[in-house]
């Protein structure tokens, strides 16, 4: 494979840069492999990669309806976190947090990961005491977390509304000033890359049809290009996994939502790091080419649509204008769905099923992208080892019946709320 | 912009209902033992199917009437809207 650099570049310039190997191939679907991965986003390719990398598994497809880093990997708003509660999802996205820190020298792609933290912001004494009592759980975990004061968050962010005759005035906030954002397809094309050139199959165009399983065991999949069988099949389709999970006479604790994002015309730089509004839904961060990048509320009934409606949009927006007026100046320029599988609790899954050979990565909420090297790094383990890894042990599908639900968010099971 | 009949104030926009989920779950008989497995079914496990689905939508800034809506969740096409008492086929 062909190493990216400062070389490189400057040697393509002289042919005027058409002499750049294909970054990954197009190969025709063998007829069997050691594992299938289904799904070719974030998740799915960086399964593939820490499968061939971590466990020496190269025999892998991926199989992908539409093209890699389509679904959401390319819709999110890039936000990498680990401001969790609970031990199970802090240590899960920290352990994550390492692997983002050093993942573009171990992709050879820029994947422009830029920690330049976030901010909870909190609108009661209320909100601040709970924020405190995160942040001390995140410091336990060995997570920076830094309670901030109205006159801290003053400093860092002057453009919000300090005025006197806000609704919902800013009391301070919590601050993981490790949190950045990155650059999303860059992450989905890095991995596929990597993966092709271990000897990854990326099957593009290939849709999911059926499932062979015979006396509880997988044996194969089905397919829009035939048939292709498989000792292991790893299901990666946050979004879709409802319908493939029908097809396997599955119900899961999943409900299929969408959420919508936007972004305005590019400014000047004017906001660092990305910062959450506590009194709403709303979430802001400047990308690099200056556009407001933001998100907030799902539509609110469940959707395999990726698209909205404008209600929600308003709605966002409203909460938006709150906490930045500056807001109200700025063009929209385009505005965007993708389609959530929100668990029950808010927390996603990565366990075997009771088929086996099958392996289920699901359930991501609106924070899978955060999570994708974790993610894939897990399921991998998962996968090759045929047990849950330390850090997705509590993750498993078993614990919506067991009662070790890691609710976030407090939340219950409305998912449409959360 | 949804627009949702109600049965019974008629045609409204979306903004005036909130979202109550599948309609179609159904809750565990009570003054009878339940296994486990039935609760998990009727607090957790979701169909959550493309295409056609009967869900429960409450007239929140209207009439407050809890109503039985069947949408399509591909295309956000409303087919037939009941009092939450009716059946929907």
């Amino acid at each position: 494979m062909q190493k990216y650099s400062v070389f490189s570049l400057i040697k393509n310039a002289f042919s005027n840069h058409q002499n750049w190997e294909v970054a990954w191939k197009d190969p025709t679907p063998k007829s069997e492999y050691d594992v299938v991965i289904i799904g070719g986003g974030g998740h799915g390719l960086a399964t593939a990669y820490y499968l061939a990398k971590e466990h020496n598994i190269r025999n892998v497809a991926i199989i992908e309806k539409g093209w890699i880093g389509g679904g959401n990997v390319g819709r999110n708003t890039t936000i990498i976190r680990s401001n969790f509660m609970y031990d199970a999802n802090a240590r899960f996205n920290e352990f994550g947090m390492d692997l983002w820190r050093n993942l573009s020298q171990e992709l050879n792609f820029n994947v422009m990961f830029s920690p330049r933290g976030i901010i909870n912001l909190a609108h009661s004494d209320a909100q601040m005491n709970a924020y405190a009592r995160r942040g001390n759980s995140m410091r336990l975990n060995g997570i920076d977390a830094k309670l901030l004061d109205r006159d801290e968050v003053k400093k860092l962010i002057p453009m919000a509304d300090f005025s006197d005759e806000v609704r919902f005035p800013i009391f301070g906030g919590l601050m993981q000033p490790s949190a950045g954002t990155a650059r999303h397809d860059a992450v989905a094309w890095g991995y596929a890359r990597q993966a092709d050139d271990m000897g990854v199959d990326i099957i593009q165009h290939c849709e999911v049809t059926g499932f062979d399983v015979v006396n509880g065991k997988i044996k194969g999949i089905r397919t829009s290009r035939g048939d292709i069988k498989a000792k292991k099949v790893g299901l990666c389709v946050a979004g879709s996994t409802n319908i493939l999970a029908e097809k396997l006479n599955m119900t899961l604790p999943i409900e299929t939502h969408v959420l919508q994002a936007c972004v305005s015309e590019p400014v000047k730089p004017l906001l660092d790091g990305v910062v959450t509004f506590g009194a709403g839904h709303f979430y802001i961060s400047q990308s690099d080419k200056g556009e407001m990048v933001m998100g907030g509320d799902l539509d609110g009934y469940n959707s395999y649509a990726q698209r909205g409606n404008l209600p929600t949009i308003q709605h966002v927006l409203t909460g938006g204008l709150a906490l930045f007026p500056f807001l109200s100046r700025l063009k929209m320029l385009r505005t965007w769905g993708g389609i959530m599988d929100m668990s029950m609790d808010g927390s996603p899954i990565i366990d075997k099923t009771h088929i086996e050979g099958l392996y289920l990565n699901c359930g991501w909420c609106y924070g899978g992208f955060k999570s994708t090297p974790v993610s894939g790094w897990t399921f991998a383990h998962t996968i090759a080892q045929d047990k849950v890894h330390e850090l997705n042990s509590e993750l498993r599908l078993n614990r919506f019946s067991t009662g070790h639900l890691l609710d976030e968010k407090g939340l219950g099971t409305k998912t449409w709320i959360g | 912009m949804l627009y949702i009949k109600c049965p019974y104030c008629g045609l409204r926009a979306q903004k005036e209902f909130s979202y109550g989920g599948d309609a179609t779950v159904k809750r565990p008989n009570i003054n009878e033992e339940v296994p486990s497995e039935d609760w998990d079914n009727f607090v957790y496990m979701r169909k959550s199917p493309r295409g056609k689905h009967i869900e429960l939508w409450q007239h929140i800034a209207g009439c407050r009437q809890w109503i039985k809506v069947q949408r399509d969740t591909a295309t956000h096409e409303i087919f037939q809207t009941a009092k939450v008492t009716e059946e929907i086929r």
